[in-house]
């Protein structure tokens, strides 16, 4: 290590500098008068290196950062307040517009919540299809944090190999719900329609395609000298600290926690599948980047052991009170047009308690604590958020390091600033 | 007869063993009143399988510090928490909602205080978890709770010159000044 990696190196440089300057000549101003002083340095609001808008004022010295003061909100949008106005189905889309790069994992989320409160069994195939969602929203979650983290170190090429293939993903999203980015997905007791066979096509498709573009990616950076200089031992977090800090998801794991909520509390049938849960030991950001790889590799697996065993059955749970009948049977059918008029008003009696449900996110544990009192919405609705959560512990991440590891540190631990300020 | 009373009871025994949760909550419920006595939870509740007592802000930081040093169940990770507001509740109009996970054993505890709202101060988290600073923030933001001895108490959603908390009742979501939308067709 150079004698300048390190905050006290580089006042150490400048004393003997001034030291042996002020010996050479004692009457000789000191021009390096100004190396004392701290900078004081606008990250953002809006800085293309973000990835989002927050700010944060940097006090640097040099190129060093001696402290940070994060500032965030900028697009906060009081979803908690106003999902207590809007009935339960009504919630499903301002769930997307929170982590909106795996917007189908909180729309399973908040389903499964709701499901939970109501008492609502969802059938097998419904649960598979969930999870074959789930992971295809993790992979493409992990695909954009990866793939920006190499923008960010200065290789844009995986960057796009990559965007390439979340295309494909976003195609077989629209051929399931019609939706690509804010997906609104799934609906309270299942899927709100089959797997048309094109999706299953598409599906299968880019199941086949897609480890090789994958295994590229990874040949071009795992093991790659410029890589490895720039984010080895860059932005590392202890596990203590991380647990302090409530981390969550892959930025734990790289911390050397084996916390994962699909395997901890199983939903949606996770406990069938097998997969591997891989941690680091560091917490840095190389750890974190190599976490999330190997995540996209697990999730793949349990998406082929899903549409392998597929199980035959219905789509929905058998629950006229919560899920809407088909439009046809409204027209035609008295019961139906009832349900179809309750469900629509938010007329639907819930049970008064309160749940948390927690699924695993893109990047943590994403939790919802409904509070309901029996009436159309929910009394009080808090989400987990787990970007919330663990950006504060950026600052401390970053002090001491330089402004461009500050960068890199940023964009490794995936902050969508759609859930940093919800 | 003597044989059947004697089944009963051992029957029971082996339905509560049968079910973990119940009895992980009954074992974590057996920990607390040991640890900080019986007489200071109301309220026990199992909503959907979580544990959920109810204390004083007098005893919340002792009971959060004394679950997260205790070896037997390492309740040692705060996963969120967050404010309520009951207006009808005459001197315990807020609350605090703090749930805790034991990542070794598997087991979720939730913790509620309220208090009067005239009177909204409850002791910091942040010296035992780093992450509740901003978890506190929130609170304090969006329901004007203070928290005593917190390092950095200021708002971190909304505007810093915003001079009320939104998140509270008396805040309509809806303008205000509007008739023809009623609770009773639009709920609230």
């Amino acid at each position: 290590m150079a004698v300048n990696d390190t905050l006290e190196g580089t006042h150490k440089i400048i004393e003997e500098a001034r030291a042996q300057q002020s010996k050479l000549n004692p009457l000789a101003p000191t021009v390096n008068d100004f190396n004392q002083e701290l900078t004081t340095l606008n990250l953002g609001p809006t800085h293309p290196a973000t990835h989002g808008i927050f700010q944060n004022i940097l006090q640097m010295d040099g190129e060093r950062i001696v402290s940070g003061v994060p500032t965030i909100g900028y697009i906060h949008r009081a979803f908690e307040k106003i999902a207590e106005r809007r009935p339960f189905y009504q919630i499903t889309p301002l769930t997307d517009r929170m982590n909106y790069c795996s917007s189908p994992i909180n729309n399973m989320g908040w389903h499964m919540t709701v499901e939970k409160l109501l008492g609502v069994t969802v059938p097998k195939r419904a649960q598979y299809m969930r999870v074959i969602l789930m992971e295809l929203a993790r992979i493409t979650d992990h695909l954009i944090c990866n793939g920006i983290l190499g923008v960010d170190t200065g290789a844009f090429t995986g960057f796009l190999y990559l965007m390439e293939e979340r295309e494909k993903v976003y195609e077989i999203y629209e051929e399931v719900s019609g939706a690509r980015l804010t997906t609104n997905m799934g609906r309270v007791g299942g899927m709100e329609r089959d797997f048309s066979d094109v999706a299953i096509q598409k599906l299968r498709k880019w199941l086949k395609e897609f480890p090789a573009v994958m295994a590229e990616f990874e040949k071009m950076f795992n093991r790659n000298r410029i890589f490895m200089d720039r984010v080895v031992d860059v932005g590392g977090i202890s596990a203590e600290r991380a647990l302090n800090y409530g981390f969550t998801g892959p930025n734990l794991r790289a911390a050397g926690v084996d916390y994962d909520v699909r395997v901890m509390n199983p939903y949606s049938s996770y406990q069938d599948f097998e997969f591997e849960i891989p941690v680091g030991t560091k917490g840095d950001t190389y750890d974190r980047f190599m976490v999330r790889n190997e995540e996209i590799w697990q999730s793949l697996r349990i998406i082929n052991q899903a549409l392998e065993n597929l199980p035959e059955g219905p789509y929905h749970a058998d629950a006229p009170h919560y899920y809407l009948p088909p439009k046809q049977a409204v027209y035609k059918n008295m019961e139906a047009l009832i349900y179809h008029f309750k469900i629509i008003m938010g007329e639907i009696e819930a049970p008064v308690g309160e749940v948390y449900h927690s699924v695993e996110g893109g990047n943590g544990e994403l939790g919802f604590y409904l509070i309901s009192d029996g009436g159309r919405t929910p009394y009080r609705l808090h989400f987990r958020r787990p970007c919330f959560i663990y950006y504060q512990a950026y600052t401390e991440m970053v002090t001491g390091q330089t402004l461009s590891d500050a960068i890199v540190t940023l964009s490794s631990m995936n902050v969508i600033a759609g859930e940093l300020d919800a | 007869m003597a044989e059947q009373n004697e089944e009963s009871p051992a029957a029971q025994e082996t339905a509560a063993a049968l079910d973990p949760a119940a009895q992980k909550n009954a074992q974590l419920l057996d920990l607390l009143h040991r640890l900080f006595g019986a007489d200071t939870f109301t309220d026990v509740e199992e909503p959907y399988g979580l544990l959920t007592v109810t204390t004083t802000r007098e005893r919340i930081h002792d009971i959060i510090s004394g679950l997260q040093q205790d070896q037997e169940l390492q309740l040692n990770f705060l996963t969120t928490m967050c404010g309520i507001h009951y207006p009808e509740n005459e001197g315990k109009e807020l609350g605090m909602i703090y749930h805790l996970h034991s990542l070794i054993n598997n087991i979720r505890l939730r913790i509620k205080i309220f208090f009067p709202i005239a009177d909204p101060v409850v002791p910091t988290m942040t010296d035992l978890y780093s992450t509740a600073n901003w978890m506190e923030r929130e609170a304090f933001d969006f329901y004007g709770i203070i928290f005593s001895g917190h390092p950095n108490l200021i708002r971190i959603l909304n505007v810093e010159d915003m001079d009320y908390h939104p998140m509270r009742r008396e805040y309509a979501l809806e303008d205000g000044t509007r008739e023809d939308k009623t609770d009773l067709f639009f709920g609230r």
